[in-house]
């Protein structure tokens, strides 16, 4: 090879990989732009939300349109409400279904089949399509308008025990063989030697069900008849259809309240994130 | 399996080989401990599961050949059974209809849109020549795991027609932007890029990890072989990429088919229902009190994204030769 060719090649490359940085930022520039537009023209006045032409970075930033999620609506509540929901349905998530995964990988019991092929069965269900007799089951239980109703459909999720099973079966059934010869009990085993090998697992079925919990919409929305259940997704919905005129000074602080929590928390796991969802995904 | 059940030895390898000498219970006995403790463990979620999601499953079917309505609940004798009246109603009912055309685009055109997208910025991420890979991941799945009903929020506000920032950059190119959520013919074409934007990063991190699966030397042998970047490509990364494809276009499918939060928030369905989607419609009737009606549309759904998900394991499982 001469030279001369060796060093256009090298020139190319160079091109190559500028023009490569140039799409991926221009990308990036389209994916992320809007969070920042909303980020900082939640700190924007009323008047420069509205200007024409818009603007990129605010005047004079103010926090007055966070004051309006207290004042004109009532964010605390909505935000416990978002809060006690993700929190309670991903810890019972966590238990009931590495629970019912490692009964279902480990111990064998009449029923085990049947139990996995419904629950393998109903993976790829709508939600649309148990939204009418889950709302006619929770009338009948009084669970409308009560943030139980809002937790109890969700808190034994077919993902949930089929991503335990399938992590639980790669343990070893030697080691939990030899816990049974010491005569440790099948709670102690659970507890002491599944569940601390389950980690990543856990780790991933944790921050996937919390997210998709703290998200999630459609049973809120049918569910949640009154303010005082409201979820932080369901206020602001109703809030962005409700008005005549769209209020952005009230519903891009409420925008940035739903997604900053979360945005904090996947830049601090994102490795866990990435990993998980990644391996979750071609098992 | 009766053959199980006869055997007199526990049919579990492990445990014949080590506890010999010692005493131990009768296999009968251990096989009704071994299902008390199994249904053990199994039970709260069992319990849970059958009330809250299998059930629901089996009495949805139920109520979509009844005439249920909400009024019916007081008072459950005045239920009928109407047989597939309720399925053979879908299929006049024009604004279902308008419904199923406007998922089948979003669909169609949304699915292989995504994958593309995210199958070119996973190539560009493992080509090898890239830095701040954890700042294109990380900031490309950004909004995979963000509220949609907030985004859907920030994109409305983002494409006002005069205070948007989107006519805004366009104007800068010298290109009146149009309104593009109040014009029929835009609107779900809009909600289509904007579907793209939301879902490209799952689709990146999934292709990602197959890309990465794929064994370097396969690319050094065929290199050897002289094969030209293009047709590395073509007959060496699309065909080992076959099963990851096939597992984020099931999965994306199953998103699309049930789109609703995004016309919810945006469009309410308009203009002219030029956005409403099947989601949006069943949840209409389900507002109206049709229960019954509601619940057949929520099973076509169903039986669409089964349809659907058994094509894509047609069109990309057929050619694989393992």
């Amino acid at each position: 090879m001469t030279r001369p060719t060796a060093e256009r090649l090298r020139s190319r490359d160079r091109i190559a990989k500028a023009g490569l940085y140039v799409v991926l930022f221009g990308g990036l520039a389209f994916v992320v732009g809007p969070f920042v537009w909303m980020l900082l023209s939640s700190f924007k006045s009323e008047g420069e939300i509205r200007a024409n032409p818009p603007t990129w970075w605010p005047n004079d930033a103010t926090l007055a349109n966070y004051g309006n999620l207290f004042d004109r609506l009532d964010f605390p509540t909505y935000f416990t409400n978002s809060a006690v929901v993700a929190v309670v349905t991903t810890v019972g998530n966590l238990l009931f279904c590495s629970a019912a995964g490692y009964a279902l990988a480990k111990i064998p019991f009449a029923g085990k089949k049947l139990l996995f092929g419904i629950v393998l069965g109903t993976l790829m269900v709508p939600s649309i399509v148990t939204i009418v007799p889950l709302f006619v089951l929770s009338s009948n239980l009084g669970l409308v308008n009560t943030l139980a109703g809002l937790i109890l459909p969700y808190l034994a999720q077919a993902f949930g025990v089929f991503l335990m099973r399938q992590f639980i079966l790669s343990i070893p059934n030697d080691l939990l063989e030899a816990a049974r010869i010491d005569a440790a009990s099948e709670l102690r085993i659970f507890w002491q030697i599944v569940l601390p090998l389950c980690k990543p697992a856990l780790a991933t079925l944790g921050i996937l069900t919390f997210l998709s919990s703290w998200n999630n919409f459609l049973w809120p929305l049918v569910a949640a008849t009154g303010e005082e259940t409201y979820t932080l997704p369901v206020a602001l919905a109703l809030y962005a259809i409700g008005q005549n005129r769209t209020e952005y000074d009230l519903l891009l602080p409420g925008a940035v309240v739903i997604v900053l929590p979360v945005i904090i928390v996947f830049l601090l796991l994102q490795r866990h994130f990435v990993r998980g969802i990644a391996t979750t995904g071609l098992k | 399996m009766p053959e199980v059940r006869d055997r007199t030895v526990p049919s579990d390898p492990a445990t014949d080989s080590v506890a010999e000498p010692g005493p131990r219970p009768p296999a009968r006995a251990r096989r009704t401990t071994g299902a008390l403790t199994g249904w053990g463990f199994a039970l709260p979620f069992t319990v849970l599961f059958l009330l809250f999601t299998a059930g629901p499953v089996v009495a949805s079917l139920v109520m979509s050949v009844t005439d249920l309505r909400s009024a019916d609940l007081l008072d459950p004798f005045g239920v009928n059974v109407v047989g597939i009246d309720n399925y053979v109603k879908l299929f006049s009912d024009e604004k279902f209809l308008t419904a199923a055309g406007n998922t089948a685009v979003f669909v169609v055109v949304g699915v292989p849109l995504t994958m593309a997208l995210s199958l070119l910025v996973a190539l560009g991420l493992n080509s090898g020549l890239v830095r701040f890979r954890t700042l294109f991941r990380v900031g490309y799945y950004l909004p995979v795991v963000t509220s949609i009903v907030a985004i859907s929020v920030v994109w409305r506000f983002v494409l006002q027609p005069d205070t948007g920032l989107a006519n805004e950059i366009l104007g800068f190119f010298g290109i009146e932007g149009p309104n593009w959520l109040n014009n029929e013919t835009l609107a779900l074409p809009t909600l289509i890029v904007m579907g793209a934007w939301r879902n490209l990063g799952f689709g990146m991190v999934i292709f990602l990890a197959g890309l990465q699966a794929i064994p370097k030397d396969l690319y050094e042998a065929a290199t050897i072989d002289g094969a030209k970047r293009f047709s590395q490509f073509r007959y060496l990364t699309l065909p080992m990429l076959r099963p990851t494809m096939l597992f984020v276009a099931v999965i994306t499918t199953i998103g699309y088919v049930q789109f609703f939060e995004e016309p919810f928030v945006m469009t309410q369905g308009g203009p002219l229902d030029s956005t409403l989607s099947m989601a949006y419609a069943t949840y209409n009737q389900f507002g109206f009190g049709n229960y019954g009606y509601a619940s057949a549309m929520g099973y076509v759904l169903f039986v669409v994204v089964v349809l659907l998900s058994i094509v894509w394991f047609k069109l990309l499982r057929n050619n694989v030769d393992d």
